[in-house]
Formats: structure tokens, sequence, C-alpha cells
């Protein structure tokens, strides 16, 4: 589904963030992405949602050459994909429905279909009673779950996950984990990078480790080695 | 379509809604703008009343031989009104010279009586004629002094014209009337730049602060225009809100000026604010909307490319 092909980033001479990566994540797949902070693993994701160009190498998703399509191509890409992050990145002035609303509207969804999908969603995270609540007015734990739900909402393909349970306590993170784990059970392929040990152990997939910017292991059923 | 319209008009009444600090923000500096837009409005009509006055103050006097007869005078009369640049010709007998001549001089007896001794009329008629433009006195009094097809004959009746006395004075009008015109379009310009700067500027900040929520939009899969179109409704708002704004503030200000400052001025402010007041209201609108959506469109173009 996704395929790196000898992909670099190299900022400056100093920062080289990727150093010719080759890896192949197919269909179905649950990923975890480990390494230190600045191994790559943030870059990495960003090349598969063409937030980022490679200095060299190419990256496909399914037959399409990400960093060769134009703005439209891309438009209709990344709604193939949903992305949750360490930071949310949740729209602050639209409520916590608004926020997935605007996910389905993007993806030209209906109004009937709006309205019977998103108290769903919701209720799947659990946040039901926080649909009506700004982005600010939730705690950590429900902004996330509701970043899930967004990502989710339109049936994607895969679901890039970039250190989702970075600012969360471990009650919290083991939650997010359950759900990106259901989802995956249900046939989405997921990526999720992460440097949370307990996460990786839990998740018992396919581990990838990267130091430098380049892949040091990567273990089918592994674990958080480093 | 219609949905994506709607949706998009939604999210920008929503989105003004909820940031109200920066919408008013936002507003208030469109106002300024506007102000000065219509301030400009106002200065450019004073401006063109008192050049006008003062255009219509100069003006080319034919003076007639006493006993030039009226038919040839009458016949100079229509040739000259038939040239482009004469915008009227007025004609005054000999008679009417004379009671213009009694009436301006019945408080000076010994010239009234002097008058009455000559016993008949010294006065010859004349023919005043307005140019369209200061400019083209000159051209109209060249046309008098030669020997035209159509003025051939009149040479004998014309005791002088006095464009020539007055040369200097219109000339001098005239470089002074065109120096205020460039002036006044030269300043109007610079104002206009400087406010469209700022609001530009302004609208452009707006859109700094959310620029990662456009990140975020364009990551979830929306489009260019589902993520530019609400900022361009909100920036539509901007200028209706701001022209009404505008012509709220406007109407005690040209009522004062109308009742205070009429005779500085040299005309009533607040009946031609009245008078013009669609004109007025379309200029501030339009220049409002355009404003507000052109600078939407163009701040938010640099945060679309990812």
């Amino acid at each position: 589904m996704i395929y790196f092909n000898n992909v670099s980033k190299i900022y400056n001479k100093d920062s080289v963030a990727l150093d010719d990566v080759t890896l192949t994540v197919s269909a179905g797949e649950f990923v975890s992405i480990v390494g230190h902070s600045g191994a790559g693993k943030t870059t990495l994701i960003k090349m598969i949602l063409a937030d980022d160009k490679p200095s060299d190498g190419t990256v496909f998703f399914e037959s399409v050459n990400i960093h060769k399509i134009n703005s439209n191509e891309l438009t209709k890409l990344r709604r193939k994909i949903g992305a949750v992050f360490q930071d949310f990145k949740l729209l602050s002035n639209k409520t916590a429905s608004e926020n997935i609303a605007f996910a389905m509207e993007v993806a030209g969804k209906t109004d009937e279909e709006i309205a019977s999908d998103v108290p769903h969603v919701l209720e799947l995270v659990n946040l039901s009673h926080r649909a009506h609540h700004f982005p600010n007015e939730m705690s950590g734990g429900e902004k996330q779950r509701l970043a899930i739900a967004r990502a989710i909402i339109n049936q994607p393909e895969l679901i890039i996950a970039d250190e989702p349970t970075g600012n969360l306590d471990p009650v919290n993170a083991f939650e997010v984990l359950q759900i990106l784990k259901k989802i995956n059970d249900l046939g989405t392929t997921v990526i999720l990078t992460t440097h949370n040990r307990g996460v990786v152990e839990s998740a018992g997939k396919r581990v990838i480790t990267l130091e430098k910017g380049k892949i040091i292991r990567d273990d089918k059923d592994g674990k958080y080695i480093i | 379509m219609m949905t994506e319209l709607r949706r998009i008009i939604k999210s920008g009444f929503l989105n003004f809604k909820r940031s109200s600090l920066i919408s008013w923000a936002a507003i208030l500096i469109v106002t300024i703008t506007l102000s000065v837009i219509t301030t400009i409005v106002l200065l450019q009509a004073v401006l063109h009343f008192s050049l006008s006055q003062i255009q219509d103050k100069v003006d080319v006097t034919i003076y007639f031989n006493t006993g030039a007869s009226e038919d040839k005078i009458l016949a100079l009369k229509s040739s000259i009104q038939k040239l482009p640049e004469v915008a009227s010709v007025a004609y005054t007998s000999a008679d009417e010279a004379l009671k213009i001549f009694r009436d301006r001089h019945s408080d000076d007896y010994p010239t009234i009586q002097a008058l009455d001794e000559i016993n008949e009329n010294p006065l010859g008629a004349y023919l005043n004629i307005k140019a369209k433009e200061v400019s083209q006195y000159e051209s109209i009094a060249n046309f008098l002094k030669s020997d035209n097809a159509l003025v051939a004959g009149s040479a004998s009746i014309i005791d002088k014209v006095n464009y020539h006395q007055n040369k200097v004075v219109i000339d001098r009008l005239d470089t002074i009337i065109k120096g205020a015109q460039k002036l006044g379009f030269l300043i109007t310009l610079i104002l206009i730049i400087i406010s469209v700067i700022i609001t530009f500027n302004t609208i452009r900040l707006t859109i700094f602060i959310a620029k990662e929520e456009i990140g975020v939009m364009r990551l979830v899969g929306a489009n260019k225009m589902r993520v530019r179109g609400p900022f361009m409704v909100e920036g539509v708002i901007y200028g209706c809100i701001s022209t009404l704004i505008t012509l709220f503030l406007f109407w005690p200000i040209t009522y004062w000026l109308g009742k205070n400052m009429t005779d500085f001025l040299g005309f009533n402010m607040y009946e031609y604010f009245i008078s013009n007041f669609f004109e007025i209201f379309g200029i501030i609108l339009i220049s409002g909307i355009v404003l507000g959506t052109l600078s939407s469109f163009l701040a938010i173009r640099k945060y679309l490319n990812k």
C-alpha cells in the first residue's frame, strides 16, 4: 500500500532527517515506527501526507507517486488517509461535532449522512457528552479521541498516528491504542509513530526502528529495542 | 455545488461570530479606510465645486462700437456659439448695458449727471463668452482676431476684446486649477494606497492567526476553495458592516458641516451627501467588499500551497 524507495530528506548537511529509507507497508497492517526524538519518525509521516517533499527517492500510495500529483489529486488522496497527531490539530473554533462534520463535508458527504454519522462516531470514542464543546474545553485524552473520531469518520484506507499518546497519561494512552487496534481489526491500515515502550509492546505488531534517519530494525512481532 | 456554497457561507458567518475580537479589529481598520475614501469623495466635491466657481468667474467679453448693428452682432454670436470650445455666449444690448451701468453707479451722482448731459448712449453692446475650459480662451480670442470667414465683416464693429488684458490672470488661474486638480489626484492616490496597504496587512494578520487551522483543513482533505471561501465570506462581512458604520458616522458629520461650514466651503456638504447618497453608498460598499474579499483571497494564498 505504501512504498518508500530510497527516500532521503536532507535539510542541510548537518541535518539529515531520512537517509535512504526503503520500506513497504501492506494493506491491513499495523506498523509501529519507533525511535528517539529526531530519529526521523515525523518526517517519514510527513512524506506520506505530502506535507513535505523528499530530497531524493519516491513515495508511492498504491500506484500513485505522492509527490508528483497536483493539488486537486493531493486533496483527494488525503481524504483516503486519516491523520492523528500528538498536538491533535483540531479546528479550535469548531465544536467537537463540527470538527468531525468538517471532515465529512470536505469529503462531499450529504447533510443527512453527517447528521446520522457524527453522533455515532462520537459515541464510539465515548465523547457524546462533549459534542458541543470546543477543543479548548476538553482534556488531552478527549482531544485525542476526537482527533481519532475525525480521522476514521470517512472510513479511510490508512490511519496515520504521529505520537498520538505523546501528550497523554498512561490510562488515556492505553485507551487510544485500543481504539487504533480496533480500527485495524476492522481492516484499516495503521501507521503509528511513538517512543512509548508500553504502547509498542502492548500493540504486539510489526515494529520499525529508526535511528538517525535510517531503518536499523524491522521486526514482524517487534519489541521496543533501542 | 450549492451545498458547498451554503457550507462556505455558513462557515464564514460562524468564524466571524466566534472570533469576534479579531473580526471587530478588522472591521475597525476597514472602516477607517472607507472613511478615508468617503472623505476623499467629499473633498473632491468641494475642490470640484470651488474650481468650477473660479472657472465661472473667468470670461471673455467682446465690446462692440456704438451703433453696431444688432443683426451683425447676433450673426457673430451664433458663429461663436458653434465653436466647440464655447460653453455659452450671452448678448447684452447697448440699452441693457446702459441700464446696468446706471444701476451700478446709482450712488455716483457726478457720473450719472455726466451721462445725462451727453444725452445719448455712449456704451456699445457686448458679448460675454464662457469657455468650457480656462485654457480654451486663447484659441477663442485668436479665432476672433483672425480673418476667418465666420467673423468676416465683424472686425469693423468690434471695439475691443478684453482677453488680452486679462491674459495673465487667466493663464495663472489655469495653472492653479490644473495644479490643484493634479495635487488632489495625487493626494487621493497616496491616501488610498496607504489605506489599502493597512487594510491588507490587517486582514493578512487575521489570516496569519488562523494559519494553523488552514494547514489542518488541508490535511483533512479540504480543497483550496473550501479553505479560502469562509475567509472571503468574512471579508465580505467586514466590507458590509464597515460600510454601514462609515455611512452612519458621516451622516452627523456632514450634517454638522452643512449647518456650520456651508459659507466657508461654498456649498452645503449635507445636501451633497444626501443627494449623492446612493452613489457614495455604492462606492463605499464596492470598495469595502473588494478590499475585504481581495485582501483575504491574496493573504491566504501563501498558506494554501501545502
